[in-house]
């Protein structure tokens, strides 16, 4: 017997269906305030003292946070290389930005201290600004275009990726106005997420600054979630696969037929129990606002985790098994079922999973537990290694 | 396809690989030389050590926040830029990028920060597990990244699925001990060893020179010239290694890297320099010698070494072959499980050649119906540039020979001439500085430029590898990275050269605590004070 015939094909997709999900969300729940926290830099920090600090809040962590992003593009590649090779070049020049800016944070960390000169500084605030803003806001962006569908189709002969529309036009096609509504949802929600970091690492004036604008922002991220999923529910037709479902077949996304029609949301009629996911996205919210409003620390970050790992997995569990649909053929929209890597190759990725994923999170722990405690400005003015 | 979208999308690949890996070398050897300093000070105590490791570090932070910046870049421009690659080898080609990222780069950049922010959070064992964590991580990294770039050189462990119309995974193993991968694995950490050891020996010099940090200057040549002579060594060697196995793995890349033109009697001769000259099919003014070339490339005396016009011969052959697989496969393509079952043999008995008959599509939609001189045409494409191959190669190589020479005189003078350095071995030493990135540069360009038509090479061309993108987007990304990265390098220059000028910072208190338990000892012959050089800050 094969060692990968262990665990059947359609099982396999399943589970790296799942650990897709599990990357975003890790993405989201660590970079995530790390994103948040550089969006809300210039407004949470008013001296350069301050803004030292929120810095060196996440200054020993956005590096490992940041893996999480690096490991999911490498994770598509390895398990979804049909999705890593259409929506990467199908998105190109929102790629391109989302890149740019997060180029801008690393470097922003590390040198913006590294010099006298307040220009020098502020300059690299507001890089750090964008390095969190815009990649927080096209992430979102990018999953409302993925609800929608995107205008991409196989070539029958090669399977070679194609495009409707071009460059600049194509960029602003994405910019429509659901995108964008989705957008809001992510950047709302990853501005409550760093203030609830910020309320956790900090104190006096940055914490109540950073607990009040994040107040702000969660209310703003359960309003435009709520009406995103009005607006999918009424205004957004849904996709389905026609006739027989082969879940174990040939990674070919021609070979199955599709259409549009009905709704994305028919899927909580069939499947009822992932209403679980949008609940936990609102109770988290309003569970993290509350923590925000009445200065609880560790509470309230774990109640705004719990409302990130609702709303990304609500996308996922409603678009199931759908992972790209496709507007100009739908019979080119990848799914689970046909647009992941061979029986072996997830079988091995996962195996590797299995072993390197608990070490992660058990060292990653670990440095958390060594950095725990509130960052001040002692420590940033008397520590030479500081940003 | 559109003419020069391909030629676009290569030089943008091209630039920001080359840019990351201007930074890349020095992370590798860095790490570790700045974790042996760590380790010396942890096993001594002498706080010289602590601030050897502190200021190394410091720089080495500089680097290496760029190196991260820019590898972003790299794990998604595949996706962007080369989609039907993608899709074509994501099967294999992805796993060990994915398992870079959970096994190594995870390691390096969680502890990266602690390495910096842990100094007073740590006991000093665990501090120094964490410098070897960071170390380990990130030569782990370089691992798995060149078990994909071994694969595209060496495809092995893999077949082409017609129903997928990709190629997928057989054997996990076959892909990880590529003999390929592993020869450059070694070879390119090692290029990063020499590259940070003749930083730290530059960057020494530089001070000795001027006469400051005198102390931290020596003991940093000391170790800079143990670990580079070392590693300079196994340069060389797994440079070999990789020649040798070029001789059975890529012919034509071997074959254009020395610029031989016709298959010579065995054992062939190694051309030292020349001008080689792709039209008239020789090299001019070429200086020989005899035996050389078949000795490196085969190991013996009667293994022949395919020349330039021979192994274009066999790719016309590997054409027409994979023609029939392309028939075979559009069969099956479009019957599918009725497919005849002579079809399927027909198909895979060519199915190797399938590559082949891609290199048509450039030329012409449906391979079937190339001419031939289309023929003619893909299989001397097989050849790539030569002239410049062949002279990458020789200056890559030329420095390699010299950083041993360098390493060996420095590492003499440290170990048995009391850290006396002549002033112009140190003016050499700063002047050498940037000749490891030059060496480590070229040599990417001889394996990849040198790789041309394929970007896996006989499985699938270069030319039907690229995302279908418009001329703009490639000039818009381009231009974005040509000027983003020009900024950063300039930001990043201005901060190395501050930091070097300003030096290390040293920790007054506690080195007076402990020059006060251990002066006893300490004094040198003359009396003096071990830090008597040592400028205060």
């Amino acid at each position: 017997m094969i060692l990968h015939d262990l665990i059947s094909f359609d099982i396999l997709r399943v589970i790296w269906w799942a650990l897709l999900g599990v990357l975003l969300i890790g993405f989201a729940l660590t970079d995530g305030f790390d994103l948040g926290v550089g969006a809300l830099l210039p407004f949470v920090g008013k001296s350069d003292t301050e803004r030292r600090v929120i810095i060196n809040t996440i200054g020993p962590v956005w590096e490992g946070n940041q893996v999480w992003f690096i490991l999911g593009g490498g994770a598509i590649f390895a398990a979804w290389p049909p999705l890593y090779a259409v929506s990467f070049s199908g998105f190109y020049l929102a790629m391109f930005l989302v890149l740019a800016a997060l180029i801008l944070r690393p470097v922003g960390f590390k040198y913006r201290s590294k010099r006298e000169s307040a220009t020098w500084r502020t300059t690299w605030d507001w890089a750090l600004f964008v390095g969190g803003a815009v990649p927080a806001l096209i992430f979102g962006v990018a999953v409302g275009n993925v609800l929608q569908g995107v205008p991409f189709y196989l070539t029958p002969d090669m399977l070679m990726p194609m495009y409707e529309g071009n460059s600049i036009m194509k960029l602003l096609g994405l910019l429509n106005p659901y995108a964008l509504l989705a957008g809001v949802v992510s950047l709302s929600m990853l501005l409550m997420h760093g203030s609830a970091w910020l309320g956790l690492k900090t104190e006096g004036v940055i914490a109540e600054r950073a607990r009040r604008i994040g107040a702000v922002a969660g209310i703003v991220a359960a309003v435009s979630y709520a009406l995103a999923g009005l607006w999918l529910a009424f205004g957004i037709e849904g996709y389905q696969i026609v006739g027989e479902v082969v879940k174990d077949g040939p990674s070919n996304p021609l070979f199955s037929d599709v259409t549009r029609g009905g709704s994305w949301m028919d899927a909580y009629a069939t499947r009822p129990w992932i209403a679980v996911a949008p609940i936990m996205g609102f109770v988290g919210i309003a569970l993290a606002v509350m923590g925000l409003r009445a200065g609880r620390e560790v509470s309230t970050l774990l109640f705004s985790k719990l409302a990130i790992f609702g709303i990304i997995s609500s996308v996922g569990l409603t678009m199931f098994p759908f992972i790209l649909p496709s507007t100009v053929d739908p019979a080119s929209s990848l799914t689970v079922w046909d647009s992941s890597s061979s029986h072996l190759t997830l079988f091995v990725m996962l195996v590797c999973a299995i072993i390197f994923v608990p070490l992660i999170l058990a060292y990653t722990s670990w440095v958390y537990k060594v950095l725990w405690g509130k960052v001040t400005e002692e420590d940033v003015t008397q520590n030479s290694q500081s940003y | 396809m559109e003419f020069g979208l391909v030629e676009l999308s290569r030089l943008q690949f091209a630039s920001t690989a080359l840019f990351h890996f201007l930074f890349v070398p020095l992370t590798l050897g860095l790490s570790i030389i700045v974790a042996i300093m760590e380790t010396v000070y942890v096993m001594t105590g002498r706080p010289i050590w602590r601030q050897m490791t502190k200021f190394w570090g410091t720089l080495f932070g500089i680097n290496f926040v760029l190196g991260v910046a820019t590898g972003i870049t790299m794990e998604f421009q595949f996706g962007m830029n080369w989609s039907y690659y993608s899709h074509y080898v994501g099967d294999i080609f992805g796993a060990p990028l994915a398992i870079e990222g959970l096994m190594a780069f995870f390691l390096e950049a969680t502890f990266v920060g602690l390495f910096f922010f842990g100094w007073d959070k740590l006991s000093r064992t665990a501090h120094l597990v964490v410098a070897w964590l960071v170390a380990i991580g990130s030569n782990f990294s370089a691992l798995w990244i060149l078990i994909a770039n071994g694969w595209m050189q060496n495809p092995v462990g893999a077949v082409f699925n017609p129903d997928t119309m990709r190629m997928e995974m057989t054997n996990f193993f076959e892909v990880v001990f590529n003999e390929v991968a592993q020869a450059k694995f070694v070879h390119t950490v090692s290029a990063g060893y020499v590259t940070a050891s003749v930083f730290v020996l530059g960057v020494s010099s530089w001070y000795l020179l001027k006469g400051r940090h005198m102390e931290l200057a020596r003991r940093s040549i000391a170790v800079a010239s143990a670990f580079g002579l070392a590693a300079a060594l196994s340069v060389v060697v797994l440079g070999d290694e990789s020649g040798y196995s070029a001789s059975h793995t890529q012919k034509m890349k071997l074959a254009a890297i020395e610029a031989m033109w016709e298959t010579h009697p065995a054992p062939a001769p190694f051309t030292l320099i020349g001008f080689p000259d792709k039209e008239a099919r020789e090299t001019h003014y070429a200086i020989e010698i005899p035996y050389v070339m078949g000795l490196i490339g085969t190991r013996s005396l009667t293994h022949e070494i395919p020349g330039i016009d021979q192994l274009v011969a066999e790719s016309k052959d590997k054409v027409r072959s994979g023609i029939i697989a392309y028939d075979a496969l559009m069969t099956i393509r479009s019957e599918r499980d009725n497919t005849p079952a002579d079809v399927r043999a027909t198909f895979e008995e060519h199915s190797e050649d399938l590559g082949y008959a891609l290199l048509l599509k450039r030329y012409v939609d449906d391979p079937r119906e190339a001419t031939e001189a289309q023929i003619q045409q893909a299989a001397d494409d097989t050849v790539p540039g030569v002239w410049p191959i062949f002279w990458a190669f020789r200056i890559m190589v030329g420095l390699g020979f010299s950083f041993i020479a360098v390493m060996a005189f420095f590492f003499y003078r440290a170990s048995f001439k009391g850290m006396q350095f002549p002033r112009w071995a140190l003016r050499l030493g700063v002047i050498i500085i940037p000749a490891p990135w030059i060496a480590a540069e070229l040599g990417w360009f001889v394996a990849e430029f040198g790789r041309q038509p394929w970007t896996v090479d006989g499985i699938l061309p270069t030319a039907l590898s690229a995302s279908n993108l418009s001329i703009t987007d490639l000039l818009i990304t381009l231009t974005g990275f040509v000027v983003f990265y020009t900024v950063l390098f300039i930001v990043e220059m201005g901060l190395m050269l501050k930091y070097i000028k300003k030096g290390p910072y040293m920790d007054v208190a506690e080195t007076d605590t402990w020059m006060e338990r251990h002066s006893h000892r300490l004094r040198t012959h003359d009396g003096q004070g071990p830090f008597a050089e040592t400028p205060a800050e």
